[in-house]
């Protein structure tokens, strides 16, 4: 435990310095901000509190801005160790490789978990500001917030399982922007192409709910919406979000972190410094 | 007498080419083993499979009586790589405390260790503004945490200073006092220094000579060099009698074999006021080295 938390205390350290921490706490802040001051617009119609229609607009950002965070925080952790020279004196030392590993996930993890409270507190912020009922929508803003850490968890995993594998920091920055890519905006578009050319067929009605959940971004997304049912009108996928239980999307926001830092240590494992 | 190391026929092949063939040597508690041989002459590879981080293909490796690379061996080996590299971002202090408890030890430690290394003045700076010279150091300091009972350090005196590299000779006496055995790699013979127990020799990956300076040097029997300086116009004269003297102007070289030295010289003095000097130069370390490593053909 002891070597997990000095890992953890020097990789911070390192972020710190190399300026993640900030840019992280940044555009989380920002981002928030413009969409709890934008998303307010809309909201008179429908009848519900302001903080609910922030939390739906909050969920999108999460959906972009956590994976490419998350990623650009871990594609270096084990590429960069091999390009600087550290990892095999690293490895001479009683630490295990999954700690070496946890070490570098509590690290950037709670990087993210900073960026994504500074951010939340102050969507909250605005809305309590300009709406006495926001508190209806705490419920929903928790239930985004720790499903944003453990969405930035799988995206850390799977940054450390591409850097293994690249074992060039070059390499692993192409792999993480397509992984990026692919998970969080090809994939989406991959199904509607799907759902519109099935035309309401047995692809739509039966397989598009579990291709979605198949996916962390979208079980994601799905998740939240499917949680805070009033949002639905907010997003595409509202319709998909009312056919699935909300538990069965909490298993996948659940289990994808624990997948892919199983992938991440298998990958660190076949790496010989 | 207990072995810290034992390596018998070890057996490296990479991809059909023989880093290593047949090597097969002990390190004693305290003993301080120099490891000799060319660029890829297998000496990194060897240090990689004693500490587990490259396997042997065959062979037996036991370090402190365990398996290299095991959570036992890992405890009580320290280690120092060839060209050691830190994180930039951070300073050699915070380094330093991070390694000591990644073994256990507690982080207050790092400014002592600093200080035994000289760099104590440089602790809180990065490490990304040190020299050479300076990782190097910062490098040693984290191989003496926590009393190792053996020390692999390749190349360690490669960028260090004359005066440094007396210091660091005079670290590793002190280990090697209290019980550690240190194997470290070097380019040269002249590099050592003679500050080491016992010098083995590696070549095309086997090994070549293994003893201690005096033993190699003994077991080499290359020939010594004499230069005798002739008085005005009498050089002709004195090649006549050393056969084999080539006459180079005032000046006569000459070789003999370490067991005609004496005979030689002999005859020299005979010579009387004819001569005005004679240098006597052993065979060099560098000689040496070169005897061994290049034997296989290099």
């Amino acid at each position: 435990m002891n070597r997990i938390l000095t890992t953890a205390v020097s990789e911070f350290r390192i972020a710190l310095r190399n300026r993640w921490v900030a840019i992280a706490l940044v555009l989380m802040a920002v981002f928030s901000l413009v969409l709890s001051l934008a998303g307010s617009a809309p909201s008179g119609g429908l009848g519900v509190d302001r903080l609910s229609v922030t939390v739906a607009s909050l969920t999108s950002l999460s959906v972009y801005l956590v994976p490419l965070l998350a990623l650009l925080m871990s594609f270096d952790a084990i590429a960069g160790e091999v390009e600087r020279g550290t990892l095999p004196l690293l490895l001479t030392y009683p630490v295990a490789r999954i700690e070496v590993l946890l070490g570098k996930l509590l690290a950037h993890l709670s990087i993210l978990a900073l960026a994504v409270a500074l951010g939340h507190g102050l969507a909250a912020g605005v809305a309590f500001a300009q709406d006495a009922q926001a508190a209806a929508g705490l419920a929903a803003l928790w239930r985004l917030s720790w499903s944003s850490v453990l969405l930035g968890a799988t995206f850390l995993g799977a940054g450390y399982a591409v850097s293994a594998l690249a074992r060039r920091p070059s390499g692993a920055a192409g792999l993480a922007i397509g992984l990026w890519l692919g998970l969080v905006v090809l994939y989406d578009l991959g199904l509607l192409a799907a759902v519109v050319a099935d035309n309401g067929g047995w692809f739509t009605t039966e397989a598009f709910p579990f291709a979605l959940l198949a996916n962390p971004a979208d079980a994601f997304r799905l998740f939240n919406l499917s949680a805070s049912g009033a949002m639905g009108a907010a997003a595409g996928v509202g319709g998909a979000a009312a056919a699935i239980p909300v538990w069965q999307s909490m298993v996948p926001v659940l289990l994808w972190p624990l997948a892919a830092l199983s992938l991440a240590a298998l990958a660190f494992r076949k790496v010989t410094p | 007498m207990t072995s810290t190391l034992k390596i018998l026929g070890l057996t490296k092949r990479f991809q059909g080419v023989d880093a290593l063939t047949a090597v097969s040597f002990d390190v004693a508690a305290g003993e301080r083993v120099a490891l000799l041989g060319h660029n890829g002459a297998g000496k990194s590879t060897m240090m990689k499979i004693i500490l587990g981080l490259t396997p042997a293909t065959e062979g037996e490796v036991q370090v402190c009586g365990a398996a290299p690379g095991s959570a036992a061996a890992r405890r009580q080996v320290a280690y120092l790589p060839e060209n050691v590299a830190f994180h930039p971002a951070l300073t050699g202090e915070e380094q330093l405390r991070h390694y000591l408890s990644l073994r256990g030890e507690s982080p207050k430690l790092a400014l002592d260790l600093l200080e035994r290394v000289g760099l104590h003045a440089a602790a809180r700076r990065r490490i990304g503004t040190y020299s050479k010279g300076m990782r190097q150091r910062v490098g040693l300091a984290q191989a003496l945490i926590g009393h190792p009972r053996l020390l692999v350090l390749d190349e360690p005196t490669s960028g260090l200073d004359p005066v440094s590299r007396r210091d660091f000779y005079s670290l590793l006496d002190g280990l090697a006092a209290e019980g550690a055995s240190i194997l470290l790699s070097s380019h040269a013979l002249t590099e050592v220094e003679a500050r080491t127990d016992r010098i083995l020799i590696l070549s095309g990956g086997r090994l070549v000579a293994t003893g201690s300076l005096g033993d190699l040097r003994r077991r080499a029997d290359l020939p010594v060099t004499l230069h005798v300086t002739a008085r005005n116009g009498h050089a002709p004269l004195i090649a006549q009698s050393l056969p084999g003297a080539i006459q180079v102007g005032g000046l006569l070289h000459l070789t003999c074999a370490q067991s005609q030295k004496l005979d030689v010289l002999g005859r020299i003095a005979g010579l009387g006021d004819k001569v005005a000097d004679l240098e006597v130069l052993p065979p060099s370390l560098e000689d040496i080295y070169s005897h061994f490593s290049k034997r296989d053909g290099q």
